[in-house]
């Protein structure tokens, strides 16, 4: 256990018409230095995980903006591996520590998506998908996750109603979640009902558009307990990449880097699945929650849906699946995503998380994709 | 004028989106569309030369696209699909010419040549294969 | 000799019928049928255009020819709705069939004869020992103004033509020309939708220079009406054709194969393209095949065709025209509207 968490911070996430990309870093920013006890001046670097400010603000080069507006001189990177970014900023963090560079550094994920139009956006977004051979045809994202949802029903026979259950869950763990998006409780009828997307998937299938921060002040494990009583270690970090667009992927229903980022995850905590007490996973669609649970070992291949009609996945289930409310409900600013769910499981490692809190959660785990799955990024935390 | 209004960019691929030019590795004989710059299984040892294939394939799986990207809102709804070709490789595209029961994992298509997007009034026609059930 | 050595066609699934656009302005659709003499006519779809329509003609005629495209050394595609006014279609044609750099092109307007215009300039080329083969294209996604008489036989529509002299499947006995500066049907440039001068297109226009041309035709080769089995005029709609050829003493049943307006509309420079195409596909060897083309502005192209015995088994696995006339889908008016992008 050489890295610790030692502070969190998230700002709400929504359509925040009033507030820049900076300011969203900022606040969250703030809020994880206060949450640790720590001065400004003791970061040592910064990662920042963001997508695309590039096309949506028009603004690159954004860690130097955010290190700069935090009034800081330190080393400031930008990570980007797509929805991934968040996870990916956290552990390029952690391997600042482990090298031995730094002793505290600051991990933030950031996105300000709303000031284009939805179907700028939808572009935007495509980004993360192959730009010459998928989103020439008019692909979009919503279509790629359907493509492998349709594939699931024809191998597995997952229905659409269990792919709902996963939106009615996740609204319902974001009803109790201060910083969630959509605090409203939903029925598998919602779901069915609601405009169509991509076939099959519905709009309450696809996360939303959302602008939003997180951050998390990371430390060399030996100097955690010198600012707070209940430090939450990072255990085991994994990550894999897959082909880019998803017609060269040896399955259409295995995201191959999730499984293989998992493993390793598994490998250098010395765990196996079964010890893991809650997930946050990447449920950008609800297909994609069901195809995580089995490709990170919560179940077998196929059966990821089954998990829902028995409520496994449920707060108090056998292994609570994003008791935040996931990328549905709280809302999915790409870069922020990664962070804001490793900032989750360390408030329900330690106690914090209120009416959502599982009991005795003592190992946690975050699992961020980028596109259709050509990025994976797992952490395992614990008390 | 972004990379949508580039000429170079969708230049460069017109042959291999027009006539379905892929790459083939004669070190190991893998083949590849869309095509390879670099043999992904030999990568020193791949030596890759052209190859045209077959216009024939089959739907692996689709959807229908609704909600539209920039450019393509005039078309909703239209579907995409990822297709298996007859001679392996596996490529995205449109299906058009489809009816209710076309859309089906395992139904067979050929390539046709078809509009893909058409940079407003003053910018250039991008054209490519889409996939018609036959 | 001179010849056809592969030809093919492609006709846009979706069709609109007379009666859905008469009951949008009011008019009594079984008047427009009667005085057109046409029941429904083609729409292409929103990603169709006379590029990709060109495109899928030349395939299947390649596909006839048995011909490697590199030995294609003139394409020429007529039209007048090429997809760009500056920028030829005859090249994105030539890179999507896999032609070679070493071809010349241009692309050609003459209201709806240009692609005739194109088989002649391809003729002469060969002749001239300048080229191998050469394709030739009429192919159009016609315009009309709605409201206009003219929406109810704008249609979208193409056919292709590899000329050459080895393996012909049909001989291009002869070809003879009458043009004119005849004002009977235009459109400025700029202006969205052509102007046409009403029953001035009849007899000062179209007939006189069908006739004309078929005739000097005849007179050029000395053939004789009974020497031919098969005629295909151009198909401005229904009528015109069936007068011109009564006119010219030629049987109306001769025309039958080729009488696709009835059922796809006025495919402008794919119009009498077409005509010939259906005709061939039924015609059999030594048969005899009169064709006249009109563009106005105006000009007729005529050719006296012979089938040779190559026809049958080369014509075998290529796409019927007759084939993309029965496999169609219908649309609402308000559906064609939106397709031809007039809302």
């Amino acid at each position: 256990m050489k890295v610790a968490v030692i502070g969190v911070g998230s700002t709400k996430f929504g359509e925040h018409w009033e507030k820049n990309l900076r300011q969203l870093a900022i606040e969250a920013g703030t809020k994880a230095i206060l949450d640790a006890g720590i001065r400004g001046r003791d970061i040592d670097a910064m990662y920042l995980g963001n997508m695309s400010a590039g096309r949506f603000i028009g603004q690159e080069h954004v860690a130097a903006l955010v290190s700069g507006e935090l009034g800081l001189t330190i080393p400031a990177v930008r990570v980007e591996g797509a929805c991934a970014s968040g996870g990916l900023a956290l552990r390029q963090g952690v391997f600042s520590i482990l090298s031995g560079q730094h002793d505290i550094v600051l991990v933030g994920g950031a996105e300000k998506m709303t000031d284009v139009m939805t179907d700028g956006a939808t572009s935007c977004l495509m980004g993360a998908a192959d730009q010459e051979w998928e989103a020439y045809y008019g692909v979009t994202f919503p279509s790629l996750y359907a493509m492998i949802a349709r594939r699931h029903m024809f191998e597995f026979g997952t229905t659409r109603e269990q792919m709902a259950k996963v939106a009615v869950k996740n609204h319902h763990n974001g009803s109790m979640n201060p910083i969630a998006q959509f605090t409203n409780e939903i029925t598998v009828e919602d779901v069915l009902n609601s405009p169509m997307v991509a076939d099959p998937l519905t709009l309450y299938d696809c996360s939303p558009i959302t602008d939003g921060a997180a951050a998390l002040i990371i430390c060399k494990a030996e100097l955690a307990k010198k600012y707070t009583d209940n430090p939450v270690y990072i255990i085991g970090t994994g990550q894999a990449s897959d082909t880019l667009a998803l017609h060269d992927r040896k399955s259409l229903t295995t995201l191959d880097a999730s499984v293989k980022a998992a493993q390793k995850a598994y490998k250098e905590a010395g765990i196996t699945p079964k010890d893991i007490d809650l997930a946050e996973v990447h449920d950008c669609f609800t297909i994609a929650e069901i195809v995580a649970t089995e490709d990170l070992g919560f179940c077998k291949k196929g059966e990821g849906g089954k998990l829902l009609d028995e409520g496994v996945t449920n707060i108090d289930g056998k292994i609570p699946i994003n008791t935040s409310g996931g990328l549905k409900a709280v809302g999915h600013p790409v870069g922020a995503t990664g962070v804001k769910q490793a900032v989750e499981i360390v408030l329900q490692l330690r106690g914090q998380a209120g009416k959502r809190q599982v009991k005795d959660a003592k190992i946690g785990l975050t699992h961020n994709v980028g596109g259709s799955g050509a990025t994976a990024v797992v952490h395992i935390f614990s008390r | 004028m972004g990379h949508e209004s580039s000429v170079p960019l969708f230049w460069r691929l017109i042959k291999p989106r027009y006539q379905l030019i892929g790459t083939k590795c004669k070190t190991c004989g893998n083949v590849f569309y869309p095509p390879k710059y670099l043999c992904p299984v030999c990568r020193k040892e791949g030596v890759l030369e052209d190859i045209k294939f077959k216009k024939t394939g089959k739907i692996l799986t689709f959807s229908i696209v609704r909600s539209a990207p920039t450019g393509f809102d005039k078309e909703t709804p239209y579907a995409v699909a990822i297709i298996e070709l007859d001679d392996g490789p596996k490529l995205t595209s449109q299906i058009v010419d489809w009816k209710e029961d076309d859309l089906k994992i395992g139904r067979r298509v050929e390539a046709c040549f078809r509009r893909i997007y058409t940079d407003g009034e003053e910018g250039i026609i991008n054209y490519g294969l889409k996939f018609r059930p036959v | 000799m001179i010849g056809i050595v592969g030809y093919g066609g492609h006709i846009p699934r979706f069709r609109i019928k007379v009666e859905d656009i008469a009951a949008v302005w009011g008019a009594d659709p079984n008047s427009i049928k009667n005085g057109l003499n046409i029941e429904e006519k083609s729409v292409p779809s929103i990603d169709e255009d006379t590029a990709t329509i060109s495109v899928e003609a030349a395939l299947n005629a390649l596909k006839m020819a048995g011909i490697d495209p590199q030995d294609i050394g003139a394409i020429y595609v007529g039209s007048e709705s090429h997809p760009y006014a500056v920028k030829p279609t005859s090249t994105i044609v030539g890179e999507a069939i896999g032609c070679s750099s070493e071809f010349t092109a241009a692309d050609t307007e003459f209201a709806c004869k240009a692609g005739t215009a194109g088989i002649q300039m391809v003729m002469g080329l060969i002749e001239g020992g300048y080229i191998k083969y050469g394709l030739a294209i009429g192919a159009d996604t016609a315009q009309s103004k709605p409201g206009d008489a003219l929406e109810y036989t704008a249609a979208a529509g193409g056919a292709a033509f590899i000329i050459g002299k080895k393996d012909i499947v049909a001989e291009i006995e002869g070809t003879y020309s009458f043009s004119s500066d005849t004002p009977d049907f235009w459109r400025r440039d700029t202006i969205e939708y052509p102007s046409h001068g009403g029953r001035f297109t009849g007899i000062p226009a179209y007939f006189k220079h069908v006739i004309a041309s078929t005739e000097g035709l005849m007179k050029k080769l000395s053939l004789k009406e009974s020497d031919f089995d098969y005629a295909v005029f151009h198909m401005p709609n229904g009528k015109f054709p069936l007068k011109a050829a009564s006119i010219l003493g030629i049987d109306s049943k001769k025309l039958t194969p080729g009488f696709v307006v009835k059922k796809i509309g006025n495919t402008y420079s794919g119009s009498s393209l077409l005509g010939l195409a259906a005709t061939l596909d039924v015609a059999k060897p030594s048969q005899r095949i009169l064709l006249t083309s009109y563009g106005s502005g105006a000009g007729s192209d005529s050719f006296s065709i012979k089938v040779t015995d190559l026809i049958e088994e080369k014509r075998k696995n290529v796409k019927k025209i007759q084939e993309y006339i029965d496999n169609k889908e219908y649309v609402t008016y308000s559906q064609y509207t939106k397709l031809r992008g007039k809302i």
